[in-house]
C-alpha cells in the first residue's frame, strides 16, 4: 500500500499518459490486429475469416502498386533529402555570405503543409499551363515535363515536392552535427593538408553519423505517413499509380466500406514502422549505453 | 645560434579588436619556447599565427631560414598537438597516425616504418588498433603527438596540451614531453597558462599580457628578477608579497607607513629618486627567521600547512604577507616569530611605470 | 606598412582572391536557392494574374497587369463542396482548433515532464517508452479505433474531438522535450525546494514553470505549425462545421465540377500557408530549435 502512495502526485500527474499510451497506443493495436481477422465491411463485426484480409491484401494488385511505391518513394525521398540536406549544410558552413538568409530560404518550404506543398507543386507542374509551358515559350518545344499525368513517372514528381519539402530540415540537423565539430579538429586537417572534400568525406561524416542515423530514421518514419501530399498533388492518380499504403488504409476505412481490409493494411503498415524503428532504438537506447559504460 | 622560428612585427586584429601588437619573437633551433600569460593574453592567437591557422594583419613569419607568411599550414613543417587532441574519432589510432601521409599519397613502407618509429618512441605500439574513444586522457595526447612525429615536423607546436587532464596525469606527461624534447632535439613552442608547467619545460618563456611580450627570459631570471610588477604577480605560487611605500635616498631604504628597511644589499637597475613611490616584492621563501637584533617581531595569524612547507600568514603595518617555512615546523596560532626581509632577493619597482628597477 | 607590403617577400595578410571553387559555390549555392524559392514566387505572381494570361503567359513571368480578383475570393466567396464561403470559416475553425489544442498539450507534456524528470516512480519510463513508440505510428494505424471511441464518449466530429486527437498526438514528443530540458536543470535546485518543504505542485509552479520560458517558445512553435498544417486529423476528427484551413484548402482546389481558377488556388494556398510562415519567419531561430527538438532526442 506504501509503494502505491509513494510519490502519489506524480502518479495522478502521469495518469493521462499512462491512459494514453495504454487505451490509444496500445489498445488501437490491439483492437486493429483483432479486427484485421474479421470480415467487417461497414461496421466492424466479430466474424473471424482467419488471416483471410491478409491474403486479399497481398494479391490486391493495388496494394502490390502502393508498396511499390512507397519503396520508389523511401529511397529516392530519403536518400534526395540526405544528399541535398547534406551538401546544402557543407555549402551554408564554408563561411559564406548572406548566411542566414540562405538558411532560411533552404528551410521555408518545411514550415508549409503537405496539403500546400502537394498544390503548388501541381501548379508548378501542371502540363498546360506549368513550367513546361515556359519551356515551350522560350522555344524549347522539345522540352516534356508531364510526370504528373505519365503512369511511370507520377511518383517521382511526389518525391521532388517532398525533397523540396524536407531538405531544409535535413540541413538544419546536419548543420547542427557541422558546428558542434570541435574547431581544433579542422586545425589538424588543415596542417595535415587535407583537402576540404576528402576532410569532409573521411572525417566529418563519420563524426557526424549519429545525426545522419537520426535523420534517416526521421525521415524513414515519415515516408510511411505519406498521405496529405499525394492527395493535394495527384490524389493517387494516374488510375491508382501514385497510391501509397496509407491511402489504401484510408480509402477502405472510409470510401470503400472494407474495415477489415483496412485493418489488416494498417497492421502491415505498423509493422514495417516497428521494423524501421526496432535496430535504431536498440542502438540508441541499448548499445549506446553499453558503450558508453565500457 | 641558428634561428628556428622567427616572428617579425607581427599585429593580429580581431575587428578592431588589437590581440597582437608589432610583436617580435626569434626562437632558436631547439628551443623549448613557452608562451605563457592569462587567457585572453594572445598567446594562442600567436601560436595559431605561426601554424598559419589565422592570417596576421602584418609582419612575417619565419620558419627554417623560409618566409612562410603566405604559405599553407601543411607546408611550414610544423606539427601540431591540441588541447582536446584532435584525434579522428571514427579512425583507429594507426588510421590517426597515418591519415594525413595517406591524403598525401605517401609509399605504404615509409609509413609504416615511420608509424613504427612513433608508436616505439611514445610508447602506444599495442594501442594502434584501438579507436580515440577506447583511450584514456594521457593516451590520447600520446597519440595526438605521434600525429605530429610522423609527419616529421621541423617546429612543433602544443597548444596546452596538458590542460584536459588530472594533476597527476599532467605531471607525467610534462615529462614525457620534456624526454621526447630532449631526444629529439626539435624547436618546441608550448602554449600554456600553467607557470609550473612553463617553469619545469620552458628553456625561455615568455611572458604575455594583452598580446605583448612582458618578459622574455629563462625561468630562472623570470622567477628571480621578474622584469614588471605583471611578472612578478603571474609567477609564484604561493604568490609574491607587495608593500607599497616610497624611496629614501639619505638613507638607500624603503620607508613602509613608520618602519624602515635597509636597501643596502639591493641591486639596483637603476636608482630611483628620492621620495618617489615604489613597491617591494618578496616571496615568501625569501623571508627568513631571524632572532637577531634587526629583525622584527610578528604575530602568527593563520597557518597553511601544504606538506613539504607550512605557509603561515602574519601582517607588516596592517599588510598582510605570507612566509613559507619548512614543513615540520612547530608553531602554533597567534605564536609571536622574529623575521628578516632577505633585500637581495626581493624585488623593486616602480609604482608608476610599474618596472623594475 | 604600405611600403613592406609592395616589397617582394610576402608580409602582411595573406593576399585574397576569389578562387575558382569559391566561385562555383556560390553558383552552385545560388541554382539552389532559386529552386527553393520558385514554387513560392510561383504561388504569389500567379495569385496575381487573370486567368486570360495564365493561360496564354509564361508561368514564371510578373504579370503584366496585376490583378487582385484572385485574393478576395479565395477568402471569402471560393466553394468547397456546395458551401461558397471561402477561406474565411477554415482561418476561423482552426484558430478554434489550434489555439486550445497547444494549451492543453503543452501544458500537458510540461506536468509529463516534470513528473519524469523529478519524481519518478518504478514503471513510469515503461509507459513513456510506450508513449514514445506511439509517436512513430502512423495516424492511419489509430484513426479508426480512435474515431470508435471517440464515438462512444460522443465527441467525435466535434471540437473537443479534434482538440483531444491532437492532444494524444502531441503529448509523447512534448514530454520528452519537457523532461529533456528539466533534466538538463541542476537537480540541486529541485534538493533545494524539496529542503524548503516544496510539494509536487507547489516546486512545479514556483520553481519550475518561472523557469521553463525557453523550452516552452520550442513547444508552442512545434505544436502552432504541427496543428495548423495538420490535415488527416482534421478531415477525419473535426467534424463538417470545424474543418480546418488545410481540408477546406484541398476542397476548394480539387473542384470535381466547374472550371479550374488557378489564381484563387494560389491565393487561397498563400493564405493556408500565412500563419506558419509567419511563425517561422518571426521566431526563426526558436523555429530551428523548435523543429530540432521536436525530431531529435536531447
Amino acid at each position: 500500500m506504501q509503494s502505491l502512495t509513494r510519490n502519489l502526485a506524480s502518479k495522478i500527474a502521469l495518469l493521462p499518459m499512462i491512459i494514453i499510451s495504454l487505451t490509444v497506443f496500445v489498445g488501437c493495436i490491439i483492437y486493429s490486429f483483432v479486427y484485421s481477422l474479421t470480415g467487417s465491411k461497414l461496421i466492424p463485426a466479430l466474424n473471424y475469416v482467419g488471416f483471410k484480409q491478409y491474403e486479399m491484401l497481398f494479391k490486391s494488385r493495388k496494394w502490390d502498386v502502393a508498396v511499390e511505391n512507397i519503396f520508389i518513394y523511401g529511397f529516392v525521398f530519403t536518400i534526395g533529402c540526405l544528399v541535398i540536406g547534406f551538401l546544402l549544410a557543407v555549402l551554408i558552413d564554408q563561411k559564406i555570405r548572406g548566411e542566414s538568409l540562405f538558411r532560411t530560404i533552404f528551410l521555408y518550404p518545411y514550415a508549409m503543409s503537405f496539403v500546400v506543398t502537394g498544390l503548388v507543386w501541381k501548379w508548378v507542374l501542371n502540363p498546360t499551363f506549368g513550367f513546361e509551358h515556359s519551356m515551350h515559350l522560350w522555344g524549347f518545344e522539345w522540352f516534356k515535363l508531364d510526370w504528373l499525368v505519365n503512369r511511370e513517372l507520377a511518383i517521382y514528381a511526389v518525391c521532388i515536392a517532398a525533397v523540396w519539402q524536407g531538405a531544409g530540415f535535413v540541413m538544419v540537423l546536419m548543420l547542427a552535427g557541422l558546428r558542434g565539430i570541435d574547431d581544433d579538429i579542422w586545425k589538424s586537417l588543415s596542417i595535415e593538408g587535407v583537402p576540404k572534400w576528402k576532410s569532409y568525406l573521411f572525417v566529418i561524416l563519420p563524426m557526424i553519423r549519429p545525426m545522419v542515423v537520426t535523420s534517416i530514421v526521421l525521415i524513414a518514419a515519415g515516408v510511411v505517413k505519406v498521405y496529405d501530399l499525394i492527395l493535394a498533388l495527384t490524389s493517387g492518380g494516374p488510375g491508382f499509380a501514385t497510391t501509397t499504403p496509407a491511402m489504401y488504409v484510408m480509402e477502405n476505412f472510409f470510401s470503400r466500406a472494407n474495415l477489415g481490409q483496412a485493418f489488416a493494411a494498417s497492421i502491415i503498415m505498423f509493422i514495417s514502422v516497428v521494423c524501421i524503428l526496432a535496430p535504431w532504438a536498440y542502438y540508441e537506447f541499448y548499445f549506446r549505453n553499453k558503450e558508453a559504460k565500457a | 645560434m641558428k634561428n628556428s622560428v622567427e616572428v617579425k612585427k607581427l599585429s593580429f586584429n580581431y575587428g578592431k579588436l588589437e590581440i597582437l601588437k608589432n610583436l617580435d619573437l626569434n626562437i632558436q633551433d631547439g628551443e623549448f619556447m613557452v608562451l605563457l600569460g592569462p587567457s585572453g593574453c594572445g598567446k594562442t592567437t600567436l601560436l595559431n599565427c605561426i601554424a598559419g591557422l589565422l592570417d596576421l594583419n602584418e609582419g612575417q613569419i619565419w620558419i627554417e631560414n623560409d618566409n612562410v607568411t603566405w604559405k599553407e599550414p601543411k607546408d611550414r613543417h610544423i606539427g601540431m598537438v591540441f588541447q582536446s587532441y584532435a584525434l579522428y574519432p571514427s579512425m583507429t589510432v594507426e588510421k590517426n597516425l597515418s591519415f594525413g601521409l595517406r591524403m598525401m599519397n605517401v609509399n605504404k613502407g615509409i609509413i609504416q616504418e615511420k608509424i613504427k618509429k612513433a608508436s616505439e618512441l611514445l610508447q602506444i605500439g599495442d594501442l594502434l588498433h584501438r579507436k580515440p574513444s577506447q583511450l584514456s586522457g594521457g593516451q590520447r595526447q600520446r597519440v595526438a603527438i605521434g600525429r605530429a612525429l610522423v609527419r616529421d615536423a621541423k617546429v612543433f607546436l602544443f597548444d596546452e596540451p596538458l590542460s584536459n587532464l588530472d594533476a597527476k596525469l599532467r605531471a607525467e606527461l610534462r615529462y614525457e614531453i620534456k624526454k621526447l624534447h630532449r631526444d629529439l632535439g626539435n624547436t618546441m613552442i608550448y602554449v600554456t597558462h600553467d607557470q609550473i608547467e612553463a617553469m619545469t619545460l620552458a628553456d625561455r618563456i615568455a611572458v604575455m599580457k594583452n598580446g605583448v611580450i612582458q618578459q622574455l627570459d629563462s625561468p630562472k631570471q623570470i622567477y628571480n628578477k621578474p622584469a614588471n610588477l605583471f611578472v612578478a604577480d603571474f609567477i609564484g605560487s604561493p604568490g609574491m608579497n607587495f608593500f607599497n611605500g616610497k624611496y629614501n635616498k639619505e638613507e638607500n631604504s624603503f620607508s613602509f607607513n613608520n618602519s624602515n628597511i635597509s636597501l643596502e644589499n639591493y641591486e639596483f637597475e637603476n636608482q630611483p629618486e628620492d621620495t618617489s613611490s615604489i613597491v617591494l616584492g618578496i616571496r615568501p621563501e625569501d623571508i627568513l627567521l631571524n632572532k637577531s637584533a634587526n629583525s622584527t617581531e610578528f604575530k602568527i595569524e593563520l597557518i597553511e600547512p601544504m606538506g613539504a612547507d607550512t605557509l603561515i600568514w602574519l601582517s607588516f603595518e596592517n599588510v598582510p604577507f605570507s612566509v613559507r617555512l619548512e614543513g615540520s615546523s612547530n608553531y602554533k596560532l597567534g605564536d609571536l616569530i622574529h623575521l628578516e626581509f632577505n633585500i637581495k632577493r626581493a624585488s623593486l619597482f616602480d609604482k608608476k611605470s610599474e618596472k623594475r628597477i | 606598412m604600405s611600403l613592406s607590403s609592395l616589397s617582394i617577400e610576402p608580409s602582411g595578410s595573406k593576399p585574397k582572391h576569389l578562387t575558382i571553387g569559391r566561385i562555383g559555390l556560390y553558383c552552385f549555392i545560388l541554382i539552389c536557392a532559386l529552386f527553393f524559392l520558385m514554387p513560392l514566387y510561383v504561388m504569389i505572381v500567379t495569385s496575381l494574374k487573370d486567368m486570360d494570361e495564365i493561360r496564354s503567359g509564361n508561368l514564371l513571368y510578373i504579370p503584366k497587369t496585376l490583378s487582385f480578383y484572385a485574393w478576395p475570393k479565395a477568402w471569402s466567396e471560393a466553394c468547397t463542396g456546395f458551401v461558397c464561403e471561402g477561406l474565411k470559416p477554415g482561418l476561423i475553425n482552426s484558430i478554434k482548433i489550434t489555439v486550445p489544442s497547444v494549451i492543453v498539450s503543452v501544458s500537458l507534456g510540461a506536468l509529463n515532464g516534470y513528473a519524469l524528470a523529478f519524481w519518478r516512480f518504478k514503471g513510469a519510463y515503461l509507459f513513456f517508452g510506450l508513449c514514445l513508440f506511439g509517436a512513430f505510428i502512423p495516424y492511419q494505424v489509430m484513426v479508426y479505433p480512435l474515431l470508435k471511441i471517440e464515438s462512444a464518449i460522443g465527441i467525435y466530429s466535434s471540437l473537443p474531438g479534434i482538440i483531444l486527437v491532437h492532444t494524444i498526438f502531441g503529448m509523447p514528443i512534448l514530454t520528452l522535450i519537457f523532461r529533456n530540458f528539466y533534466a538538463s536543470l541542476p537537480i540541486d535546485l529541485f534538493k533545494a525546494a524539496r529542503i524548503d518543504g516544496g510539494n509536487f505542485l507547489k516546486i512545479f509552479f514556483y520553481v519550475i514553470i518561472p523557469m521553463s520560458t525557453p523550452i516552452t517558445i520550442v513547444a508552442v512553435i512545434l505544436q502552432v505549425t504541427g496543428i495548423w498544417n495538420d490535415f488527416l486529423l482534421g478531415l477525419v476528427f473535426a467534424g463538417r462545421d470545424n474543418q480546418p484551413m488545410t481540408v477546406q484548402l484541398n476542397n476548394i482546389v480539387q473542384v470535381d465540377f466547374g472550371v479550374a481558377e488557378y489564381n484563387v488556388d494560389m491565393a487561397a494556398t498563400i493564405l493556408t500557408s500565412m500563419i506558419p510562415l509567419a511563425v517561422y519567419f518571426i521566431s526563426g531561430r526558436w523555429f530551428v530549435r523548435g523543429i530540432a527538438a521536436g525530431a531529435i532526442k536531447g
